[in-house]
């Protein structure tokens, strides 16, 4: 039976390049398939662990003897009434939300400016910007925040959500014009010319040619941006001081971890609502992101 | 004749141009404009404040009140102290083990997803997953899997029957730092894995074909043309996570906060703690000025690497 098989399991093989190596099924199962589930699993655990904690009443909680620990009995909803009635959760998802969605847009303008004055403009000495631009991505935050915090006090932003969305794009704009040169390399330079002839300003080439066209690493560049802006943590750590101005991945760890007993429930809610509109805004434009991710390194 | 009567018609319509948009066409005042934005933000956000940075690193500010010059007291301050010296070794610690992890994992699960596999995008999607969701809210739910009482892995351990108590993850020293490598190469791999992945599929087939008509093994596939072709992108990841990984913070911060007793403390948490809640920036900063010799040093590493592909916005397209 396997002496049959086996044969026309090879052809097949070799019919695609990618399987060629490849001699049978079996072995592609244990060498692909099992490490393949067992990365998935570990992966996602973490996930599945936070949901069902998430939605576990304290008794199945705190005790594993007499319930299976991987799955919920009696599911409710108290953690995330807790969440949502209890603290100020909606408020802090409303802050995090406004100055992702302002630090965005401001990288994103003027992103483009700068990758369309590097791209096409050409001015002397416009590579050494684009190097230094580049090279401001890997200055970390967290050898700035220090200076940062005593800057934003001085500038009297200190607990204000405008320190955020002022700071944020120091990490932003160095990824966003890295990203918009390449996506402005690929678009031909003859659409401009055509325009330039026809007797179109700079500015009316950039808005109704090149940014049309450049529509697909705009969205990269703003998703990017979005997910960076709401994971950030130490800058909102330094700066903000009071509750209401928090963002969710500083206030869930500062104000729902409080004493020594930790309302797990809530917390594990906490993180899920927290990772829910990244992850729901990811999944529409996967495809962006991994190209701008995979883009970015490649370029 | 009538060629010059089209010219005049086109003179007169560049004439109707307004001062501004003529302003606007003029090629140094546009550069100047597009520039202003991304430069201005970068140069009062990023240079100055690491410039003022260094500057407060040889002050003794506090919060409150602005320092007075005082040399290198606060370096001299930070070489005796025993907590520096441990934040620096497992700062190193850190980042040379969850680097090995994360590329020795990374890189097998990139060559695993370049085999021909049904729903391939949907897999690269969900793999991507644990790196886009917030750091903090990913460590919370592992300081949740690595609690002393109720950690689920402990939980499986003592139900297999390969322990019979609890497993301290947190709570001793070395636990405790291995346990946050864990949650960092776990938080890593998608990362190396997707963009070694999209360097994996910039390889040419025909190289392999080759290969085999020539009767290679597996593993000298791998070794001659896989890994040699795949060594720029390498060496670019891996500079950018060397750099994440030796400055990280949230990880620490949200799982030990440098505990148990500071054993578990980055250069990172360590300046945050001196900086923010202890006051003492001057000292804060200095601690964080301290990782700029590994940095440079890594920048360095990148910088060598791009060069040797062609520069991107180089004259020379590729």
């Amino acid at each position: 039976m396997s002496a049959t098989t086996e044969p026309q399991q090879t052809n097949a093989a070799t019919a695609q390049p990618e399987t060629m190596t490849w001699d049978s099924k079996t072995r592609r199962m244990v060498t692909i398939y099992v490490p393949l589930a067992c990365f998935l699993i570990i992966l996602l655990f973490p996930f599945y662990w936070m949901t069902i904690t998430a939605f576990k009443p304290n008794a199945e909680l705190y005790d594993y003897n007499t319930h299976n620990p991987f799955w919920i009995t009696s599911p409710t909803l108290d953690h995330i009434r807790l969440l949502l009635f209890g603290t100020a959760y909606p408020r802090w998802l409303m802050t995090t939300m406004i100055v992702s969605v302002c630090a965005t847009v401001l990288s994103l303008l003027s992103s483009t400016l700068a990758a369309y004055a590097i791209q096409r403009l050409r001015y002397k000495g416009s590579q050494y910007v684009g190097l230094a631009i580049y090279l401001a991505y890997l200055v970390p935050p967290s050898i700035l925040f220090i200076p940062l915090a005593t800057m934003v006090f001085q500038l009297g932003l200190f607990d204000s959500p405008l320190a955020l969305i002022l700071v944020y794009p120091t990490f932003l704009i160095p990824f966003c014009t890295w990203l918009l040169i390449g996506y402005f390399k690929s678009i031909p330079f003859e659409l401009e010319e055509c325009a330039l002839i026809d007797g179109a300003t700079r500015l009316q080439i950039l808005w109704q040619i090149t940014l049309p066209l450049a529509v697909p690493g705009l969205i990269s560049a703003g998703i990017f941006s979005f997910t960076l802006s709401w994971n950030e943590f130490i800058y909102a750590l330094a700066f903000i001081q009071s509750s209401e101005n928090k963002t969710v991945p500083v206030a869930i760890l500062t104000e729902l971890v409080t004493g020594d007993v930790y309302q797990w429930g809530a917390l594990m809610a906490g993180s899920l609502l927290g990772s829910l509109p990244v992850a729901i805004f990811y999944s529409f434009f996967v495809d962006y992101y991994v190209s701008s991710l995979t883009g970015a390194v490649k370029e | 004749m009538s060629a010059v009567a089209e010219d005049k018609v086109w003179v007169r319509q560049a004439k109707a141009q307004s001062a501004l948009s003529k302003l606007f066409d003029w090629k140094p005042f546009l550069v100047a404009m597009c520039m202003l934005p991304a430069l201005g933000l970068l140069f009062v956000f990023l240079t100055y404040p690491l410039g003022l940075g260094i500057w407060l690193a040889f002050t003794d500010t506090t919060i409150g009140r602005s320092g007075r010059w005082v040399g290198l007291e606060n370096f001299e301050y930070m070489l005796e102290d025993p907590i520096w010296w441990n934040a620096v070794f497992f700062s190193v610690f850190y980042t040379g083990v969850a680097t090995i992890g994360k590329f020795g994992l990374g890189l097998w699960l990139a060559l695993l997803l370049n085999n021909h596999l049904p729903f391939k995008s949907m897999l690269r999607a969900i793999i991507l997953l644990p790196w886009i969701v917030p750091t903090v809210l990913t460590a919370i739910a592992f300081w949740w899997i690595y609690n002393p009482q109720f950690s689920i892995i402990s939980w499986i351990f003592i139900e297999l029957g390969l322990r019979t108590t609890n497993i301290d993850f947190i709570n001793t020293a070395w636990p405790a730092r291995w346990s946050l490598i864990g949650a960092n190469i776990w938080r890593g791999i998608p990362f190396v894995a997707i963009s070694l992945l999209a360097g994996l599929q910039t390889i040419s087939p025909s190289l392999y074909e080759a290969a085999l008509l020539d009767g290679s093994t597996g593993w000298q596939r791998f070794r001659y043309i896989t890994f040699p072709m795949l060594l720029p992108i390498l060496a670019i990841v891996m500079t950018f996570s060397i750099i994440f990984t030796f400055t990280d913070f949230q990880l620490v911060y949200a799982i030990t906060r440098g505990g148990p007793v500071n054993s578990t403390h980055l250069l990172a948490t360590l300046a945050f703690q001196r900086g923010i809640p202890g006051g003492q920036l001057g000292e804060g900063a200095a601690i964080a000025v301290s990782m700029i010799p590994f940095l440079v040093f890594a920048t360095l590493f990148s910088y060598f690497a791009l060069a040797r592909r062609k520069w991107q916005q180089g004259e020379s397209n590729d």
